[in-house]
């Protein structure tokens, strides 16, 4: 079962997760510093993608209290504005524990791959 | 890029995080969640908890005042100008809820050094204000040569 995840940041999104999070880095809502520092423009956090990898355990699975662990690996960068989808598959089922395996595109281009999600089944 | 290792298996102080109810909220709209767990007192009370209920990845949340000082010790010496967040995991114990209060404890996992680049580990250790171990989280980051 490949399950996906959609979603969209918006123009601000990464300016409402900096302060959502506390993580203020200014290649994440400075538009002139970002590409000052080589980048295309403001990307996405990391972790935000990886909210996102969670989520779509947590709404498969039924609720929060079912992921037990998730591991990712971040490559890439993220950018506001275009859509991210992320790609679940349950790779083993056992004894009410769901291993999957999944990862996040964004126009083609893994930004996480090699996710691991352990969630325990209601 | 020569790194120092001398910090490795550092740890310290726990640092306390209290979980806000409008905290939680902010953080699960910020990030997409509609579950009502997360924004409405009442639908988490019927489901048996005693307030809103954080998202799983609110954990980066309530580890940052403990994740904040190691990540930038002198000691461990990360370069941010050429540092990228590698990997992350998190392996979640009982659910944090609105009126937790969060003790996190970090230790410096490992550093070291592969075709280049610095790898800086770091370990967390969440407790909540019953001892019960809420989540712990390995945070790798990369510091590019050159």
């Amino acid at each position: 079962m490949d399950v996906e995840l959609r979603v969209t940041p918006d123009r601000y999104l990464t300016v409402r997760y900096a302060g959502a999070s506390g993580d203020f880095n200014p290649i994440h809502i400075d538009e002139e510093f970002a590409r000052s520092v080589g980048l295309p423009g403001r990307i996405l956090h990391g972790l935000y993608t990886m909210a996102q990898v969670a989520r779509a355990q947590t709404e498969a699975a039924g609720g929060p209290g079912s992921l037990r662990r998730l591991s990712v690996q971040f490559r890439g960068m993220g950018l506001p504005e275009q859509e991210i989808v992320v790609h679940s598959i349950i790779r083993e089922e056992r004894d009410g524990v769901a291993i999957v395996d999944a990862l996040a595109e964004q126009g083609g281009s893994a930004i996480i791959r090699n996710a691991e999600a352990e969630l325990r089944l209601a | 890029m020569p790194v120092s290792t001398q910090a490795i298996g550092k740890s310290y102080p726990p640092a306390t995080y209290a979980v806000g109810r409008e905290k939680i909220r902010e953080y699960a709209l910020a990030v997409g969640e509609t579950n009502p767990l997360h924004l409405d007192v009442a639908a988490a009370r019927a489901a048996g908890h005693r307030d809103v209920v954080a998202p799983p990845m609110f954990a980066v949340v309530y580890s940052a005042p403990a994740m904040t000082p190691a990540m930038f010790d002198d000691e461990v010496g990360i370069n941010f100008a050429r540092m990228v967040h590698g990997a992350q995991e998190f392996r979640w114990g009982p659910l944090v809820v609105a009126g937790d209060e969060i003790a996190t404890t970090v230790t410096v996992k490992d550093i070291a050094e592969r075709a280049g680049m610095g790898f800086y580990v770091f370990e967390s250790r969440s407790v909540n204000q019953a001892g019960e171990e809420v989540c712990v989280g390995t945070w790798t980051n990369i510091v590019r040569g050159g």
